[in-house]
């Protein structure tokens, strides 16, 4: 057993975890943030996907133990209250979520896509970027629809601040 | 149409707890002092079980205990049924042999569960199910539909000799004979249609929760059937009777019909929680999806199309052999029956058919409805034998199908479908407008300039959805009816919510649904709540699968919206000192017709409850409640046109654009009709290039998890190009077909009929991956 210690959606925690503890179990299991979710057990469906220190990580494929003094962002950390994220907004107005089961890890991965890319984001690349996030319902149609329409968003809200 | 009715764009009600991780499924569900379970599995896809020793396990710290597949049956919990009834050409019934939930002897498929640990944590279950000890003695194995009916293969079930379940035919064979007798051509094809694992992202699950005092059971499951899960599992497996069991399917992440089904696991945790006094949850992973998730498809096919001197089809035969797997799923035997041989005429008027369907097992997982069920193998074959058929008779693909449509309704196919109506002309038309179909000659020329084949294939599908007329399947050998019902409860404030038997597991009918109350009432859909999946909220309900929660689920609000209108129309006439037939509903409003008096509906809604001034006679409340059984099956219909290049130097297939043309007759919701088209044309076109659930000569599954199986990513399908043509459908008031399955039924032939365009040869196989295309181009 290992105490670990984390900054999650802004707020200090410390679980008590068995060594092999895998992060999205602690997420889920014991802090309740059950938002990330678990599609595959062989890293390959993105379901999973937070953010460590900024950057979008499989929570499935990091033991807890690593993500230790590290600041996660999960799926409920990145609206501001009640004014959602503009990729949350973006899969809302795009329907880019039909069962909702793949959607917080894309949300969270195509932040990252956008925050990497900058505005310089086609539909090709999108494509490419999505690879690693499955989604049975939505044929990616929407979701790539989504990822665009937010990418302008977050660059005019990153311009108003 | 109000902003928020019938038709339009509105963005869904149910988003907001997805997008900020608040969704609530399965495994996000905890209960006090709750177990883990986890299955012990076979590792041979044919054995005996000779011993299980647990000892080891039971030592194990956390273990509760290890449950074994004998226990199970001396418990006298029921074998699985299958739930249609379909007999063979000699009027036998189908051969069934049993499946326990737990193997006690013999185990069929690889991943058949043979024991469970129970434990208080995840982990230690799992631990503990490695220090369980199986002895197996190992068995021959049959692993394909080849393999099964060889003579003097191993058999699996002594019930059924041959490996064989069941030898079905349906047609005129004597006229079909007749037909090919006098045709001027006969077009010939051997078709496999590839074995899919659905793949729903949220893996099953399960949590039962026994109450000793009360005798009572509650299980939250993964399902798309809340109600028949519930039915079966007390009816059937003797798990409790209805009245002590609740079943509640929360949000679900997404079914395909792989969540239709009652599956052992959900069983075992049922038994389990009342061995154990304490509830016991059960979250599958994905390699379990894999190896127990009933599969899709996998039908070995030869067929033969007769065609006259003027390229009018005369007739058509068809034998299909359809791999069941190791045992009977609930809804398997209707599948490659009378899901799929009743739409082999396609949209063809065709005058004669005959079909043969030998149903076998083999030890591999059961074969089950997925996405379209069916449908999209019949569409597969007969669209791949129209292309053929061009190729071969020299004609214009496109030409060759206006040559041979159906244009005439309703129309009585030779395989008992009755089409109600429909205009494929009219889809076919517009899909060949939106590639620009005249313009792909030079297209084509122009990339064989730059070293590709580029080719276009058509997919002119029809489906039966609406599913079902009770009545007429019951004719057929289904075990239960298929209406839906509904209720919808005007609160005293006048709040309404609309409980429905169809469940939601990401097609939107927390909005659409919504939708036709606004429709009618003129109200904001945030005044409606929709209430479902839950079978102590919601008296009784068939579900959602193939396509049927618009046309028939929809259609029972429809009809109980009408009673609690006809009853608030006489208390806001008793109100207005008006006559009822003056009253008309707008904006929320009970107005006097022609007159500026009115009555808000929260006044009548109050009134309705206080019950001070009603009239006289009328019962207080406002509550009503209406089944609703369709007529006939809905016929949704529709082109699909693909225009793709290929590599010659790889063969890799790359999409150049992809159209569809559907008439799903009326749409509430054309947002979420388009989101439902994406998502099953990925799914045909995964079919076509991508996913292929494969065993090894031994029955060991060699695709079963995501590295191994290839879904369809981002990158390896296009944007689409949709648009609508409508008949409305006259089996139901709001003209409703469906489009649940249709891309899946639809595309998977466009792929194909494209590529082999392309390439200039007309056998491929699918998945049609880069490798399988370059050693076709390449064959001699």
């Amino acid at each position: 057993m290992s105490t670990v210690k984390m900054t999650v959606n802004g707020k200090a925690v410390a679980v008590d975890v068995e060594d092999r503890t895998l992060l999205v179990h602690v997420l889920r299991e014991h802090l309740n943030l059950t938002g990330t979710h678990v599609g595959c057990d062989t890293s390959q469906c993105g379901a999973c996907v937070v953010h460590v220190d900024g950057r979008a990580v499989k929570s499935c494929t990091m033991l807890a133990g690593q993500a230790d003094g590290a600041s996660v962002t999960t799926i409920e950390g990145i609206a501001k209250g009640d004014e959602l994220h503009p990729m949350q907004a973006a899969f809302r107005d795009n329907h880019g979520l039909q069962c909702g089961y793949c959607t917080p890890g894309m949300i969270m991965s195509a932040i990252d896509i956008v925050h990497r890319h900058g505005g310089q984001l086609d539909e090709a690349t999108v494509r490419t970027e999505l690879e690693g996030n499955i989604c049975r319902c939505t044929g990616y149609h929407n979701i790539v629809k989504a990822v665009l329409d937010a990418a302008g968003r977050m660059k005019v809200s990153q311009a108003a601040e | 149409m109000g902003v928020e009715g019938i038709g339009a764009r509105v963005v869904r009600k149910e988003d907001k707890r997805f997008i900020t991780g608040k969704g609530r499924y399965v495994d996000d569900i905890k209960l006090q002092g709750m177990t883990f379970a986890h299955f012990v599995r076979s590792p041979h896809a044919h054995a005996k079980v000779k011993k299980i020793d647990s000892s080891a396990a039971l030592k194990m710290p956390g273990v509760v205990a290890v449950l074994t597949g004998q226990q199970i049956v001396d418990d006298k919990v029921g074998n699985l049924i299958c739930g249609w009834a379909i007999t063979s050409k000699d009027g036998s019934p189908m051969k069934m042999g049993a499946w326990p939930a737990m193997a006690p002897e013999t185990v069929r498929f690889v991943g058949q569960a043979v024991a469970v640990v129970i434990a208080d944590s995840k982990n230690l279950a799992r631990d503990a199910a490695e220090a369980v000890v199986v002895d197996y003695e190992e068995l021959p194995v049959v692993a394909d539909v080849h393999a099964a009916i060889k003579s003097g293969a191993p058999q699996l079930h002594p019930e059924a000799p041959g490996n064989q379940v069941y030898d079905w035919v349906i047609g005129d064979e004597g006229a079909t004979d007749a037909a090919f007798a006098k045709a001027a051509n006969v077009v010939k094809l051997d078709v496999t249609n590839n074995r899919l694992a659905p793949n729903a992202m949220e893996p099953r699950a399960a949590i039962a929760d026994y109450d000793a005092a009360e005798e009572h059971f509650t299980l939250y499951t993964t399902s798309q059937n809340p109600h028949v899960a519930r039915l079966v599992l007390s009816a059937f497996y003797n798990i409790a009777p209805e009245h002590k069991l609740r079943v509640i399917a929360p949000d679900v992440g997404g079914g395909f019909g792989s969540k239709i089904y009652i599956y052992p696991e959900e069983m075992v945790a049922l038994w389990a929680s009342k061995k154990v006094g304490r509830p016991v949850k059960w979250t599958g992973d994905r390699t379990e999806a894999f190896l127990t998730d009933a599969h899709g498809r996998d039908h070995v096919t030869h067929a033969e199309m007769a065609f006259d001197a003027n390229n009018k089809i005369t007739g058509l035969k068809v034998k299909t052999y359809a791999n069941f797997g190791a045992y009977m799923s609930l809804f398997s035997s209707a599948v490659p029956t009378y899901l799929y041989a009743t739409l082999l005429s396609g949209q063809y008027n065709i005058p004669a058919i005959h079909a043969e369907v030998i149903g076998v097992y083999t030890n591999t997982v059961p074969v089950d409805a997925y996405r379209g069920a069916g449908r999209p193998e019949a569409s597969y074959l007969i669209e791949r034998l129209m292309e053929t058929a061009a190729r071969q008779l020299k004609v214009d693909p496109a030409a060759l199908r206006k040559t041979n449509f159906i244009t005439q309704f309703p129309h009585q196919t030779p395989v008992i479908m009755a089409y109600d109506i429909g205009d494929f002309n009219a889809s076919l038309d517009a899909a060949m407008k939106a590639i620009d179909y005249a313009g792909f000659a030079s297209r084509k020329a122009q990339a064989k300039a730059q070293g590709k084949l580029r080719g276009i294939g058509l997919s002119c599908y029809i489906e039966a959805c609406g599913i079902a007329p009770s009545k007429a399947v019951g004719s057929l050998g289904a075990g239960v009816g298929l209406w839906e019902s509904a209720e919808v409860r005007v609160n005293p404030v006048g709040t309404i919510e609309i409980l429905t038997g169809s469940h939601s597991h990401g097609q939107g009918h927390e909005t659409t649904f919504c939708q036709l109350v606004a429709e009618r009432l003129g109200i904001p859909i945030s005044q409606v709540s929709i209430v479902h999946g839950d079978t102590d909220k919601v008296q009784f309900g068939m579900g959602t699968y193939g396509s049927r929660s618009a046309a028939v689920g929809l259609t029972a609000i429809l009809k109980a919206m009408e009673k609690m209108e006809a009853k608030a129309k006489k208390i806001a006439a008793h109100a207005l000192e008006a006559s009822e037939a003056d009253i008309v509903i707008e904006n929320g409003e009970f107005k006097v017709t022609g007159t500026d008096k009115a009555i808000a509906l929260p006044m009548v809604a109050l009134a309705a409850y206080t019950a001070h001034n009603l009239p006289d006679g009328m019962e207080p409340g406002l509550k009503e409640s209406a089944f609703y059984d369709p007529t006939n099956f809905t016929f949704p219909a529709g082109t699909y046109i693909c225009e793709l290049e290929v590599d010659p130097g790889t063969g890799k297939t790359s999409f150049v654009n992809f159209v569809a043309a559907d008439d799903f007759g009326r749409l509430i919701n054309p947002m979420i009709v388009e989101g439902q088209v994406h998502g099953g044309l990925v799914q045909g076109i995964g079919q076509a290039l991508l996913e292929h659930a494969i065993y090894d000569a031994n029955g060991q599954p060699v695709t079963a998890s995501f590295m191994d199986y290839a879904m369809p990513r981002a990158d390896d399908v296009p944007s689409f190009n949709l648009s609508h043509t409508t008949t409305l459908c006259p089996g139901n008031p709001l003209g409703i077909k469906g489009c649940g399955e249709a891309g899946a039924i639809g595309a998977s032939a466009a792929v194909i009929n494209a590529i082999t365009d392309a390439i200039g040869k007309n056998n491929l196989e699918m998945p049609a991956t880069p490798d399988r295309v370059w050693r076709t181009i390449h064959a001699a």
